[in-house]
């Protein structure tokens, strides 16, 4: 395949970024919604591209075993968003939450998030992916702040103010990584690239790489919502139209995990570091208890599912942090299953807090009666990310704590015991919400099911059988992750 | 030359520290912005000299960019700002100078043994350099937590800013320094033009207060 004029690698980052010039340019919304379906669709399937012919790696962006998987699931994750917000804006329009000016701005902004995501995640340069998350940070915080009212100006200047102070210590962490390249590799362009700093991570000084790890870990941890970190993100998740909550969950967190992945693989490389995992493990399950039992104490259902996030990152932490080949492998498979359930949850959820005209618990009880089809959705989603079999999470989970007893049985009674009380929570919040007097409005809702349908049908099939090569290269780079 | 070179960067960013401590005790906005204004002067100076001594001419953006932006364009906003919003007079730390300055010499001191003890093998100028950065990083944080105001906040997190910046500058050879800069640059200006359009006056878990009282739902 070798006729290809241009390098996929380029089309990924060009595509959101030509589709965001013209998205801002265009002024009718229904056509704005359908061009936003149709550059998300070619961005996935320029990622898709990706596996037919795999760019050669430049200073400035590679793609490799690692990246590959998240840029195809980003891709994909966006293009069923962009689907779901089509469904979604209409219905802001109707009510005048958004109006069409704001909705122009929506949709570039969109693609330009998805331009800042992939560039951090195929960038080869530490400064580059920098600036990239910096950049998809920017345009959640516009997206988070668009309804303009007091909620989502406070929660887009929570969300600010600690972005920033993540993003701050993330540079430093990132120039620290620079001070202890340059004796090795040299001056220049060459000490902040990926594939350099790994060939020669075995001879960088330990103790700056050390320092310059937990910098890193603070900073992009923010930005994964690791508790004590995390207070921007409920709000956060919260105030914003549901597609960039979906987007939010399902994606940027991926991203700064990313970020936080590629220096413990650093670290790894180098024998004489100390080991990352404790630190990774302690913040893990940190954050997975005390999402837990927060999760009982919510009263507005995107709150809710912002902690059960909350609780998700703390188990991948917590799964890269056990590290070896089992417990990577569970804590890659995790990450990609609970970006797909979790943004299926919010389709559902963005719909069901449109119908019902409110996001608080209380007020939309009896959904199973009002709205039979959209209350089996959000059941079944939350038995999906509740982990239970047979999705993909259960599977996901199962490794999680299956390799954990067989290393420190304590550490596992202390997961599971998180785990448990998460579920309580949601199925305690649930019940509220399916069952019970009908409350609120009845009017019919015009969902649109296919992508919660495309993202859980995935999900259940990868609780039952994932296929060979899948298994295949989830295991080759948990290999590389140590 | 080069201990010449190596005292004056010395010189610059010593003073950096010291003018962070200084804007730690200011308790009015206006001498807040004067102090932030020295402060990006400095820097600038600062970077400028690493510049002319790495002869690397491309930090000489990054020290103009300093000088025009944060230590002219964005302290006459933030006056304005602060003037529109009137809030010039308001003491507004959140614990008492004492306890502040304490915090702040014990994180200096924490910095330079952190840093001076892991970089025992590093280059000595870029050595001191990232001790007198990581210590201008922590003081940025600790006013940003000890001040009220956002229009405090926002300059603690610019004197942080500073810190990475002086770091950045002071990593021999580092590459995009001026586009980070300019990223950074960036992400202030947006701050500010928050500030200004939302009329923020609080720390940032407030926007607005008289708005606020209607809000004490379901939060956190």
């Amino acid at each position: 395949m070798t006729a290809l004029p241009v390098d996929p690698v380029y089309l990924i980052l060009c595509v959101p970024l030509a589709g965001a010039g013209l998205l801002a340019l265009l002024p009718d919304y229904r056509w704005s919604a359908r061009l936003n379906v149709l550059v998300s669709l070619l961005s996935f399937c320029s990622a898709l591209l990706l596996f037919v012919r795999r760019p050669s790696t430049g200073l400035f962006l590679q793609i490799d075993d690692l990246n590959i998987v998240f840029v195809v699931l980003n891709t994909f994750v966006a293009f069923t968003t962009s689907i779901f917000s089509a469904s979604y804006i209409a219905h802001e329009l109707e009510t005048g939450r958004l109006t069409p000016v704001y909705l122009r701005f929506y949709h570039a902004m969109f693609q330009f998030m998805m331009f800042g995501m992939n560039l951090a995640l195929v960038a080869n340069n530490i400064g580059l992916m920098w600036v990239a998350v910096e950049l998809a940070t920017l345009t959640t915080i516009l997206m988070v702040g668009i309804y303009r009212t007091h909620e989502a100006l406070e929660a887009a200047w929570k969300y600010f103010i600690l972005g920033s102070v993540g993003i701050a210590l993330a540079l430093f962490g990132t120039i620290l990584i620079y001070m202890t390249a340059q004796p090795v590799i040299g001056t220049g362009l060459p000490a902040m690239a990926w594939t350099e700093l790994f060939r020669h991570a075995a001879s960088f000084d330990p103790s700056l790489l050390n320092l310059a790890f937990v910098f890193l870990l603070l900073g992009y941890g923010t930005k994964v919502g690791l508790v004590p970190l995390h207070a921007w993100l409920p709000d956060a998740h919260a105030e914003g139209p549901t597609p960039i909550s979906a987007v939010l969950s399902g994606l940027l967190l991926n991203v700064a995990l990313y970020a936080v992945l590629r220096f413990k693989m650093l670290l790894a490389a180098n024998t004489r570091t100390f080991a990352p995992g404790p630190l990774l493990i302690a913040l893990g399950l940190l954050s997975l208890i005390f999402a837990a039992f927060m999760l009982y104490r919510r009263r507005d259902i995107k709150r809710l599912f912002a902690y059960s996030s909350i609780e998700h990152m703390g188990i991948i932490a917590f799964a890269f942090g056990m590290g070896g080949p089992l417990a990577n492998f569970a804590g890659l498979l995790h990450m990609t299953m609970h970006s797909l359930t979790k943004s299926a949850i919010f389709f559902s959820v963005g719909h069901i807090a449109q119908v019902k005209g409110t996001q608080k618990i209380a007020d939309m009880g009896g959904l199973s009666v009002t709205h039979p089809a959209l209350a089996w959705a959000l059941v079944i989603g939350v038995v999906a990310i509740a982990g239970f079999p047979p999705s993909g999470i259960f599977m996901s989970e199962f490794l999680v704590v299956s390799s954990t007893f067989a290393r420190a049985p304590a550490l596992a009674v202390a997961l599971v015991f998180g785990l448990l009380i998460g579920i309580g929570a949601l199925f305690l919040r649930l019940g509220g919400i399916v069952f019970g007097e009908p409350r609120g409005n009845v009017a019919p809702d015009q969902a649109s099911y296919l992508p919660f349908l495309a993202h859980l049908t995935i999900v259940l099939i990868a609780g039952l059988y994932i296929p060979l090569p899948v298994v295949s290269w989830f295991q080759s780079v948990a290999r590389q992750l140590g | 030359m080069h201990s010449f070179s190596f005292d004056v960067a010395h010189l610059l960013a010593g003073s950096l520290v010291l003018v962070s401590f200084v804007m730690l005790y200011q308790d009015r906005m206006y001498a807040l912005i004067n102090t932030f204004a020295l402060h990006a002067v400095l820097l600038a100076l600062s970077v400028a000299w690493q510049a002319f001594v790495q002869d690397a001419p491309h930090l000489y953006v990054t020290a103009v960019i300093a000088l025009i932006f944060k230590a002219t364009v964005i302290p006459a906003a933030l006056r304005r700002i602060v003037e529109r919003l009137k809030i010039h007079r308001e003491i507004e730390t959140v614990v008492g100078i004492g306890l502040t300055m304490l915090a702040g010499i014990a994180l200096v001191a924490l910095s330079t043994v952190v840093m001076l003890k892991v970089t025992a093998a590093a280059d000595p100028l870029a050595r001191e350099d990232l001790a007198f950065a990581l210590s201008i990083v922590l003081l940025g944080l600790l006013m940003m937590v000890s001040r009220r105001n956002a229009v405090g906040q926002v300059i603690g997190f610019m004197s942080l800013e500073n810190g990475l910046v002086l770091a950045a500058a002071g990593a021999k050879g580092m590459p995009l320094v001026v586009e980070i800069s300019v990223a950074f640059s960036v992400l202030i200006a947006f701050i500010v033009i928050g500030i200004f359009l939302f009329r923020i006056r609080e720390r940032f878990d407030s926007v607005d207060i008289g708005a606020l009282d209607s809000f004490r739902g379901d939060r956190g």
